[in-house]
């Protein structure tokens, strides 16, 4: 147990809390849940408080909140149309669940929700589901030809309608590994970093020291960079769902 | 890795389902309507300001014209006004002039007629006074004593020989 404290996959443990058993299915409050938690109030006291004195011109808070509810109001906009708007609440809640997320996994003793495969394949899968289902509702049997290339001569289009489809269905697969990654590697770089301070001891344990420095400040943009590219994503899975091509 | 422990997979999700389902009706009914409530607010009095701006131009520019239009008027007024009493002044100038030109000439005409009445006489009472100093002469130098009805003549010819 002594050397499992000091591996860098440590951190991704998840630790039972509140153990709760319901027909032999575990469903303990984790320490996963604690941080889901911690994003979900965050996000809630960041909105309440912005709205509590609604004003014309907005104080900090509220300028915060207007910026984050422009941002992502544009992003859904501009990538899906009018008729897309009407999936800006769940981006807007995917955007911040997430950015929330992988900002408290950055803080000591912290855990990343997003570092779990499972996490983030379940909203990657969701979405995938969620898409189709908008896609075939909306176009019926005419989705298919999302799987066409628009313009593309028959033979062509024989050959890349596979392909298409192959890189439709593997999307929940990129967009869950590519968050999920991206949060794993990031903390494994940064506790092995850790790691050699201690190891080096004061006089050359500057070097990593600062290198550590410098990687905290990268995994704060890729924590922002990774929630925008999930929502990102989402706008763009959910255009094509709205306008096919 | 802890990642791959399938053991720990029910309990996520479904704690993410919970806090993924609180989270969106936090979005959805708090923060989405009150922040857009005030986006949207914002943007109208941005757009009423504008309107009741680009209206109290127009209302400027009305008031300007009515003025410019105002001002033009009145000039043209004080204008028209002023060649008006020009021209009647002028009459009444015109019309002074002549009467006073009119007078004058009457009176020079009295004067001339009286400076000719006053030189006849003027002339008549030198023949007289010629006739007399004539015969005295003549009486001084010779010691006859002319007729003076002679003398009369001889004097009104010479006076007639002298103009």
């Amino acid at each position: 147990m002594a050397a499992e404290g000091h591996s860098p996959m440590e951190q991704f443990k998840i630790e039972p809390l509140i153990p709760i058993h319901i027909g032999g299915t575990d469903i303990s409050y984790s320490n996963s849940a604690l941080f889901m938690t911690f994003a979900v109030i965050a996000t809630a006291l960041l909105f309440w408080g912005a709205t509590r004195h609604r004003t014309m011109v907005p104080g900090r808070l509220q300028a915060t909140a207007e910026m984050l509810y422009e941002f992502v109001a544009g992003m859904v906009k501009e990538n899906t149309g009018v008729e897309g708007m009407k999936y800006f609440p769940f981006v807007f809640t995917l955007f911040m669940f997430i950015l929330f997320g992988n900002i408290f996994g950055l803080m000591p003793y912290g855990f990343t929700f997003t570092s779990h495969i499972i996490v983030t394949a379940a909203m990657a899968v969701f979405i995938f589901v969620c898409v189709t289902i908008i896609g075939f509702a909306r176009h019926g049997l005419h989705f298919f030809s999302l799987f066409v290339p628009p313009g593309a001569p028959l033979g062509i289009a024989i050959v890349l309608a596979p392909l298409e489809l192959f890189s439709y269905l593997i999307r929940p697969v990129s967009m869950s590994l590519r968050l999920f990654a991206n949060m794993l590697a990031g903390h494994v770089l940064l506790k092995v970093l850790a790691g050699f301070i201690i190891s080096l001891g004061v006089v050359f344990g500057v070097v990593p020291f600062l290198a550590v420095f410098g990687v905290t400040l990268l995994e704060i943009m890729v924590a922002v960079i990774q929630a925008y590219v999930f929502a990102l994503l989402t706008c763009i899975y959910l255009n094509d769902a709205i306008h096919l091509h | 890795m802890p990642q791959f422990d399938p053991s720990t997979f029910a309990s996520q999700l479904f704690w993410l389902f919970v806090m993924f389902v609180a989270l969106y009706w936090i979005v959805s009914k708090i923060a989405v309507p009150r922040i857009g409530e005030v986006l949207e607010q914002r943007a109208r009095v941005i757009q009423d300001d504008l309107d009741r701006a680009t209206q109290l131009k127009a209302e400027t520019d009305a008031a300007v014209a009515a003025y410019d239009k105002a001002m033009a008027e009145a000039r043209a007024q004080a204008y028209e006004h002023m060649r008006v009493m020009q021209a009647e002044m002028k009459a009444v100038a015109d019309k002074r002039t002549a009467d006073v030109a009119a007078q004058v000439t009457k009176q020079i005409g009295e004067a001339e007629a009286r400076i000719g009445v006053a030189k006849q006489a003027a002339l008549d009472s030198i023949k007289g006074v010629a006739a007399e100093t004539a015969r005295d002469v003549v009486a001084k130098l010779s010691g006859l004593s002319p007729d003076a009805g002679a003398v009369e003549q001889a004097v009104a010819a010479a006076l007639k020989e002298a103009r």
